[in-house]
């Protein structure tokens, strides 16, 4: 028994930004996933959501729920990420100022990513865009 | 100007009956409180409050509500008239409308929604929540400022004391001010719709209660400005609430569901602290200050035509924002902080202006009109011969401005002599001189009298002794 969700994140209206999560989230918690699984998929996936509107002009999420894990995989068309190590570092960000006073911009989401999903996989490609897979298991 | 330009805060309703409305001021005082000290008079940024025979009054007419001085006075004597939760018992169905600042009010709070829901089981019907409105109305201000159709720079209409304070000192601003209705206004409005909707009764059975941090939106509520009448049926104290709110919250941790209510994100609810409102324009080019006195001085500098560059001034009369509103139960930083934190990982905004219909129904039906309650006279002519008074009562006044007199300061007082509503005895310093000269002048008539030489006491600095001494 499997779900699948598919949402478009628009990239010409930032307002939108972390919508697709907040549902997200909200279905997990219907389907009484535990607290500490839903808070691991809804940041991580927020994360990689903003970034998508912030870096790339927006992009697509598909989500799979399974009960014993949930992945998430974010594909954008845009500009890529030329050093991924780098941007792997916590508190690097080429975030534009406007978005900072709403409290991006600190060059946590990515490390977040990270701490919060059982596997990352970041596909990246200058001028082409870039797919993030992560997946969030549920232990037992 | 007639001598009841003074009208003492408590009464001055009753007093003043056709004015009943118009001079109706959430702020007040409590006469049998006040010692007449001179803490709120030295306090107050319009210069409204004096004391007369031992106590406080406040004029109306110049009273901007921004509960500065209900903030200082030592013996608790001001105070902040709100509704009381029994007024819920007038209306078929409740719906409460939380401020974003109410979030901050709670320790350990990881979720909106159990502020939401401990609302339902204090008995409200329904939630509305103002940080919805207030989305809308970022939302608006960004179209309105791409437009270009404002006077720039813009300034916000959110904070009540902010836009009264514009309307009686600072007449070049007014059009600068958003005409934008505020977002609890907005809330207001599309809550009453929600329920109508939802319950099939009239407007007149529904109440709509804001729970407010903030005195001057009480006043707001009952002498609006910029609508001509408030959606608000009632405004209750986040303070005043609160024990009971904490209560039902903590019981309905013991259960697990709560049911989903909350529909708020980063911009909205970033509007109960300073900066929240400006930073959801998504616009660099802001500025945004608080506390009322940089609001004045941020005012002073707009009205110089110093900030021209600005898109977008951002002025909140309590320091850091609606949080430090007089009506917060929890301090206004520490507040400020949770509400940073609660906020991390919500959407960056949930509603948008198609949520309130259209432009129209957000835009002020009515213009910020300027309130010349500091003028001195009705025309210039008088007002030049007023003025060359008051700087002529100005030079024999001590200049300390110590607020002994019962003005604020030395040039308020000339003001008020000049309107004939006070004295120049009343200052202390002018009636110690005075006597000064009264009593050598009796000791000249004395002197003559007896036909001797004038005497002079003196301090000797070793001997300690009062000598005399001929002149
Ligand atoms: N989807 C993406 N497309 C292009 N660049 C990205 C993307 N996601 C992240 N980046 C780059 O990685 C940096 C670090 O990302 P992150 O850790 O989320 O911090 P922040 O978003 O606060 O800048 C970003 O500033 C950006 O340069
Ligand atoms: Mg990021």
């Amino acid at each position: 028994m499997n779900i699948k969700l598919h949402y478009d994140v628009p990239g010409d209206d930032f307002t939108r930004a972390g919508e697709a999560s907040g549902l997200v989230k909200r279905k997990l918690k219907q389907l009484g996933f535990e607290p500490d699984v839903v808070r691991r998929v809804a940041i991580a996936m927020y994360e990689g959501e903003i970034n998508m509107v912030i870096h790339a002009g927006g992009g697509e999420a598909d989500v799979e729920i399974l009960p014993d894990r949930v992945t998430v995989v974010l594909t954008d068309h845009g500009p890529g990420i030329p050093d991924v190590e780098q941007a792997m570092q916590e508190g690097w960000s080429t975030a534009p100022d406007n978005v900072r006073s709403l409290g991006f911009g600190a060059g946590m989401g990515l490390p977040n990513i990270k701490k919060y999903s059982d596997t990352l996989e970041i596909d990246t490609k200058v001028g082409e865009g870039t797919a993030l897979t992560m997946t969030i298991l549920v232990k037992g | 100007m007639p001598a009841s330009f003074f009208h003492p805060g408590g009464e001055m309703m009753a007093e003043n009956r056709e004015n009943k409305t118009r001079f109706f001021h959430s702020v007040t005082l409590d006469k049998d409180l006040c010692v007449g000290c001179t803490n709120c008079i030295k306090r107050c940024p319009t210069q409204a409050i004096r004391v007369r025979d031992g106590q406080a009054w406040i004029i109306s007419e110049r009273c901007i509500d921004c509960g500065e001085c209900v903030r200082v006075c030592p013996h608790h004597a001001k105070k902040a008239r709100h509704d009381e939760l029994s007024v819920l018992e007038d209306y078929r169905y409740r719906v409460a409308l939380p401020a974003p600042a109410l979030y901050g009010q709670f320790n350990h709070l990881d979720d909106i929604d159990f502020v939401l829901n401990g609302l339902k089981a204090m008995g409200f019907d329904d939630v509305f929540e103002v940080a919805r409105g207030a989305e809308i109305v970022s939302d608006a201000t960004r179209q309105l400022l791409m437009d270009g159709k404002l006077k720039k720079p813009v300034i916000s209409s959110a904070c009540p004391a902010v836009v009264r304070l514009i309307r009686v000192r600072f007449p070049d601003l007014c059009e600068h001010v958003l005409p934008l209705k505020a977002p609890m206004e907005v809330a207001a409005m599309l809550a009453r719709k929600a329920a109508v909707e939802k319950t099939g009764l009239s407007p007149e059975e529904i109440g709509i209660f804001f729970l407010s941090p903030c005195a001057a939106k009480v006043t707001d509520v009952k002498v609006p400005i910029g609508v001509e009448r408030s959606n608000v049926d009632g405004v209750l104290a986040i303070s005043d609430i609160y024990p009971r709110l904490v209560s039902k919250m903590n019981k309905l941790a013991e259960q697990k569901a709560l049911e989903p209510l909350a529909h708020s994100g980063i911009i909205g609810v970033g509007w109960s602290s300073i900066g929240g409102e400006a930073a959801g324009l998504l616009n660099e080019n802001h500025l945004a200050a608080d506390g009322i006195d940089n609001v004045i001085k941020v005012l002073e500098e707009l009205e110089d035509e110093k900030l021209q560059e600005l898109d977008f001034i951002e002025l909140n009369a309590c320091a850091g924002g609606c949080v430090g509103g007089i009506f917060a139960a929890e301090n206004g930083y520490v507040a400020r902080a949770r509400i940073q934190r609660l906020r991390k990982y919500l959407p960056v905004s949930c509603s948008r202006m198609e949520d309130a219909g259209s432009m129209d129904s957000l835009e002020w039906t009515q213009p910020l009109e300027f309130a010349p309650v500091m003028k001195l006279a009705e025309n210039v002519e008088d007002a030049m011969r007023l003025m060359a008074e008051i700087d002529e009562i100005c030079e024999r006044l001590p200049q300390l401005d110590c607020g002994s007199c019962g003005a604020p300061t030395c040039r308020a007082l000339a003001e008020d002599i000049v309107r004939g509503l006070a004295r120049e005895n009343d200052c202390i310093f002018r009636m110690r001189r005075q006597i000064q000269d009264i009593a050598s002048q009796l000791s000249r008539i004395d002197s003559g009298l007896r036909g001797e030489e004038s005497i002079r006491y003196r301090w000797q600095k070793n001997g300690g002794n009062a000598g005399q001494e001929g002149k």
